[in-house]
Parts: C-alpha cells; sequence; structure tokens
C-alpha cells in the first residue's frame, strides 16, 4: 500500500502464556492507517482487537509477547525504540489512547482538570498556566465548560467523564488517537453526542483515528475503512461502503445477518452458530472455519491467504471466488442453522 | 382480560442525608421518584418492550411486576389480583408465575451448581413435582434450549460461555411455566453473533409455552425486532406507549423522537437527523411537578410545569404519548 500512511503495521503476532499455552491473541495482522481517516476495528469480545492496539502502544501484561515485522509511524521505525523512548517520544505525543471503560479511568482523588494538566506537563515542558489555557481550550472542544475543570470524577456523569478522557487524549495534539469501545455502556443519546463531538474533532484537527468497537452500527457510521476481526486475525477489510454494499468474507457476512437496525424491524436476525474459537492449539486451517456454513475440505487444512478484491478490499478466505453464491445462500436462515 | 395491570404505580426511595450532612449543613430527606404513576396493561400473547435511559426507572418498573419491589402508592394487578395483597401463600404460587430473566449471565448463575441444579432448583424449592418429573421436565427444557442435556447435564456455569449461559438463566425461568417472563437487558453482555440466537429462541419459545413477556432494554433496535408494543419512560414518567412499528417510525413525543434519531444505523451511507435536545439527563431527585422532560425539551412552554398526562393503560393497539403539546410540534421533526 502507499507509503505515506500514517501507521503501517505488518505482521504483527501477540502471544499470551497461560497454564494452558499460549494463546495466539493476535496472529499474522497488517494494516495501514492513513492520514486523516477514522479507521474502525470491528470484531466480538475476544477476537483480539484490545491486545492489538496494547501491543502497539506497548502496554501488554506481562505474560504478552509481541512480535512484527514492521511498525512504522510517519515513516519511523517505532520497533527499534526503546520502552522508555517510545513513552517519552510518541505515547500520548504523537499516539493516544482512551482507553476501554474510559469513565473508569479518572483517578477519583483529584480535579478532572488537573489530571489532564499533569498529563501535558508530563510530556511537554509547558508551564502550568499553558497546560492550564490548554485544558481551557480542549474541555471548550468536547464540549464541558471549563468551569467543570475544577470538579472531581465522581460529580461527572458517564458522558462527562468519556469526554474528559477524549479531551486527555488530544492534549498534546497526537496525529493518531485510538478509541478503545469509547461509548460502550453510554445511553444512546450520549452516544450520538460524543460520536458527533468526535466527528466534528476530526475535521478540526485533522487527528486519524482508530475505533474500536463491538457496535456494527457505530462502526458504520464513524469509520472510512473498516478492519472485521476474528480470532485474532483480520478476516476483511475494506472502505466501509464497500464492506456493506460488497462484503466477501462469511464472518461478514454472518455479521450483518445478526445485527438489528431500527430502519428494518421486519428484518428477521439470523445467528452464527457455534462459538469463538479458544485460540490455544496451533491448528491448521481457518479459525472461522467450525461455524462457517461454506467451508470445503481445504478450509480446515490449510490458512487462507489474503486476497485482494481491490487495492483498498482485502479478504482472508478460500472461497471468495465463490462470493456470489454465498451471499445469496447467507441471507437464507436456513444456511446458517439446518 | 389482562394478564397484568398497573394501576397508578409509583415507587419513591428516600435519600437520607448522612449525620453530618443534616447536623451541619441540615440536609433534608429528599425523594427519589423513580416511577410515577404508571398505568400498564399486558396480555397473556405479547411480548411488551420498555425503553429509557439509565435511570428512568425501566428496572424498577420490572422488580414491581415481578413482586419483588412493593409500590409505594397504586395497585399491581395480577389476573385481576392485587400483588400488594396476597398473603404469603399466594405469593409462592405468584413468584412461579412470574419468572425473571437477568442482564449478566456470569454473575446470576451460582458457581457451585451443576447445569442440571441450578435448573431444577425452582421447581425442588416449590414442590412443584416429583424428584423424577422435575428430571425430566429439566432435561426436556435445556433440549429446548439448545443445550443437549448428554452434554450439559454434569457441566459448571465456568465451563459454558456468555450465551450457553444465558440459555441456562432462560431454562431455569421457563422450567417453573410461568405466564410472565420479565428479561432485563438479557442481551446486553453478549457477542453480536449470538445475540439473534436468543431473541429467536425467546420469541419462539414464548409462543410454544405461551407466556407473555415485558422485555426492557435500552436498545431500540433489538425492542423493534422482538417486542409487539413499545413504551417510553423518561426519569420515571411514561411518556409513549403503542404498537412498536408505529412508536418507531412515527414516534409523537418530543423525547422518543430525539431518542429514536439518536440511533446509530448500521449501514455507513445512511443519514440521520441530529436529536432535537438540549442538555443532559438529570436525577429524579425531588423532581418538580409537571413533565419532567421540560427542561430538554425544544418545544416547552411555562404550561408544561402544570400538566404531566399521564397514559392510560389503554388497548395493546392505542399509541398514545403524554404531552399535551403534541398538536403543537412540527411533523417534520420526527
Amino acid at each position: 500500500m502507499t507509503s505515506n500512511s500514517l501507521l503501517c503495521v505488518r505482521n504483527l503476532r501477540v502471544g499470551y502464556t497461560t497454564q494452558q499455552g499460549v494463546v495466539h491473541a493476535v496472529s499474522d495482522v497488517s494494516f495501514d492507517v492513513q492520514r486523516n481517516e477514522v479507521f474502525g476495528i470491528a470484531g466480538e469480545s475476544g477476537c483480539g482487537k484490545s491486545t492489538l492496539i496494547r501491543a502497539l502502544l506497548r502496554l501488554l501484561s506481562n505474560n504478552g509477547t509481541s512480535t512484527a515485522s514492521k511498525i512504522e509511524f510517519e515513516g519511523q521505525d517505532v520497533q527499534g525504540l526503546s520502552d522508555s523512548a517510545f513513552r517519552q517520544s510518541i505515547l500520548w505525543k504523537r499516539i493516544s489512547l482512551v482507553p476501554q471503560s474510559a469513565m473508569n479511568s479518572l483517578n477519583p482523588v483529584y480535579r478532572v482538570g488537573d489530571q489532564v494538566i499533569e498529563a501535558i506537563r508530563a510530556h511537554s515542558k509547558s508551564s502550568r498556566s499553558e497546560a492550564r489555557e490548554r485544558v481551557e481550550f480542549l474541555f471548550d472542544i468536547v464540549g464541558l465548560q471549563p468551569e467543570l475543570m475544577r470538579s472531581y470524577p465522581h460529580e461527572f456523569s458517564g458522558g462527562m467523564r468519556q469526554r474528559a478522557m477524549i479531551a486527555m487524549s488530544l492534549a498534546l495534539d497526537p496525529g493518531l488517537i485510538i478509541m478503545d469501545e469509547p461509548t460502550t455502556g453510554l445511553d444512546v443519546l450520549v452516544q450520538e453526542r460524543i460520536l458527533r463531538r468526535v466527528r466534528e474533532i476530526r475535521t478540526e484537527i485533522a487527528s486519524s483515528i482508530i475505533l474500536i468497537t463491538h457496535d456494527i452500527a457505530v462502526i458504520a457510521e464513524m469509520s472510512d475503512r473498516i478492519a472485521v476481526m476474528y480470532g485474532g486475525k483480520i478476516m476483511e477489510s475494506a472502505a466501509a461502503n464497500d464492506l456493506f454494499d460488497a462484503p466477501y468474507h462469511p464472518y461478514t457476512l454472518g455479521l450483518k445477518n445478526a445485527f438489528p437496525s431500527i430502519r428494518a424491524m421486519n428484518t428477521e436476525l439470523i445467528s452464527i452458530p457455534g462459538s469463538p474459537p479458544a485460540l490455544l492449539g496451533d491448528e491448521p486451517g481457518c479459525l472461522f472455519e467450525p461455524r462457517c456454513p461454506f467451508s470445503n475440505a481445504v478450509c480446515s487444512q490449510d490458512l487462507p491467504s489474503r486476497h485482494y478484491v481491490s487495492d483498498l478490499h482485502e479478504v482472508n478466505c478460500h472461497r471468495h471466488g465463490d462470493v456470489v453464491e454465498m451471499r445469496e445462500r447467507a441471507a437464507l436462515k436456513s444456511t446458517w442453522h439446518s | 382480560m389482562a394478564l397484568l395491570e398497573l394501576q397508578e404505580v409509583t415507587r419513591h426511595f428516600e435519600l437520607r442525608p448522612g449525620i453530618v450532612e443534616r447536623v451541619i449543613r441540615g440536609g433534608k430527606t429528599r425523594v427519589i421518584k423513580a416511577v410515577e404513576a404508571m398505568n400498564l396493561s399486558l396480555t397473556q400473547d405479547e411480548i411488551l418492550g420498555i425503553a429509557g435511559e439509565s435511570g428512568c426507572g425501566k428496572s424498577t418498573t420490572c422488580s414491581m411486576i415481578a413482586g419483588l419491589l412493593p409500590p409505594s402508592s397504586g395497585q399491581v394487578l395480577y389476573r385481576d389480583r392485587n400483588v400488594g395483597g396476597m398473603t404469603e401463600g399466594e405469593l409462592k404460587g405468584h413468584r412461579r408465575q412470574v419468572q425473571m430473566i437477568f442482564q449478566d449471565p456470569y454473575e446470576s448463575l451460582n458457581p457451585r451448581f451443576r447445569i442440571s441444579d441450578i435448573v431444577s432448583e425452582g421447581p425442588r424449592a416449590l414442590g412443584l413435582w416429583g424428584e423424577k418429573e422435575i428430571e425430566e421436565r429439566v432435561a426436556d427444557m435445556l433440549s429446548s434450549v439448545g443445550l443437549g442435556p448428554a452434554k450439559y447435564w454434569e457441566r459448571y456455569p465456568h465451563e459454558l460461555s456468555g450465551g450457553e449461559r444465558q440459555r441456562v438463566g432462560i431454562a431455569s425461568a421457563l422450567v417453573m411455566e410461568p405466564e410472565l417472563v420479565v428479561a432485563d437487558e438479557p442481551l446486553s453482555m453478549l457477542d453480536v453473533s449470538i445475540r439473534a440466537g436468543i431473541l429467536d429462541l425467546l420469541r419462539d419459545l414464548s409462543q410454544k409455552r405461551n407466556f407473555a413477556c415485558v422485555y426492557v432494554s435500552h436498545d431500540l433496535s433489538i425492542l423493534g425486532n422482538i417486542a409487539d408494543r413499545l413504551l417510553i419512560m423518561y426519569l420515571g414518567q411514561a411518556v409513549e406507549v403503542g404498537p412498536v412499528h408505529e412508536v418507531i417510525n412515527n414516534p409523537k413525543h418530543p423525547y422518543t423522537r430525539a431518542l429514536i434519531s439518536a440511533v446509530p444505523v448500521p449501514d455507513p451511507r445512511a443519514k440521520r437527523s441530529p436529536p432535537n435536545i438540549v442538555g443532559d439527563i438529570s436525577r429524579p431527585v425531588d423532581p418538580p411537578p409537571g413533565c419532567r422532560f421540560i427542561s430538554r425539551c425544544p418545544y416547552a412552554d411555562k404550561s408544561c410545569s402544570d400538566f404531566f398526562v399521564k397514559l392510560d393503560t389503554g388497548s395493546r393497539l392505542t399509541h398514545q404519548a403524554a404531552c399535551h403539546r403534541l398538536d403543537q410540534i412540527p411533523d417534520e421533526a420526527a
């Protein structure tokens, strides 16, 4: 893909050592994030989406190890950096994170404003008053009144805390903001307001965003490009419109069937039978094979290789050639539940 | 005849100040008005969805329907009998008729019980059938929720996935042969790919086993798919009720309109107009009289603080909204 991408990740693997053996939480993931785009990563629990970004930001727990053939940010190889150099020069300054359940990530005994000021001063040389001005500006961007800087987290609602965390992530003008389930657990009206604000912020300050969520509707509305993860792999990735108009992977087809839409209440929902893989062994073949209604002999033996439908649309499925038939059959409930 | 009827059901909770607050600052006891003068009826063959944001009183309403919480005033009538006036013996029977399915399948199953013990606990506790019959019915129930007894009988909850656990929760509610099932956000902890399976199961079983269902969720897309009728609540007040497609496609109340336009659509080309609403949700602590949506409503005027339009129990086909200014709201706002 193009060399002017903001973030370029090749063959990223993450394993967690457990008593039962090594769990391959992320295996052989490659992707690019372009400048000024929202890159959505969709997937269900345990698909490796949070592990993926923890590995990128070097926040893995002690039993986790990651390898990659290449991780470049703004053209710079960041793999060679030591952990402390990475924290100093990349984390927060150039890539920031809005963690999952960000609402509970604020320290309850410090004023919210002070926490953001502290984050700014820990990573830059600004004085306290400069930092304070910056926080006022940031609060304004995320739609919080500057007076609220003096409040404690418990005085904030969930949505306000989430906005404070987003303000913190913007503090040092990073080129890339990673948001891990930014609105999960919030009420729909609050979610709507935050997502609208994120969209505005993105056009105002021209950052790229990696948005991670299990909510297909949120990812559809927010993303320019979407990657669908399953069992630690990217099964399909494409421009948002292409992914919804012309999906190739059976898992993507299944997810589309299973997700309800308020605009199509009469459409019957079809679940995907079975449950996600344990990721423990090194089974050959496609990880979705046990749940896939279109699998054949080769699917359980060989790992599918990446196939490019077009420049920006890739799919990991042996049967991508039969997509017309698969799309037709996938719409029928009997295909999935016989 | 209605299976269940709520008549002017109200539930208040007292919020007592701590001793410091009371002595030093002269704090007074405040009242959380969790549910206010709710009217509702439910027939034997329907699934009623209740939607609203956190703190709107959905779960309090559920608890009152299930008889776990007495109303502060008003009556919960079950087959025309007041649940509040039941004797202990009658309540035992009532508790069998009304079963709950809980939100969190990870926390609601006893980790030391085998699946068969969990599902047979209810019938055993109420002595519904002999031991042999209980065993047969439990096995039958497990297979109808898709957990083959041969495989699952001896298992423990930790060996099951989230979806399987929620099926156990459903089995232990339905094995009691209830007439009414109250499901409080039964899907919110589950993954997208398996939610549809649980929804199907509930819908199928409600027809086969002939029970009514109150399905509480904040997710309008799911309610649109499973419910026959939809009730929208805001800060303890019922604001709109009607057939589900009517309410979602043609919402009347300004709050319902805002809520529905905020629901994201799984289609990158979909266009939504931003919800017409101001401010943030508050808490129903000592709320002023009148409509509680007044502070966020773009159409409110002074008269709204005098009016609190109560919905009536209505028939299942009527579509009503608790707003006295409906005729002054432009149509395009929907």
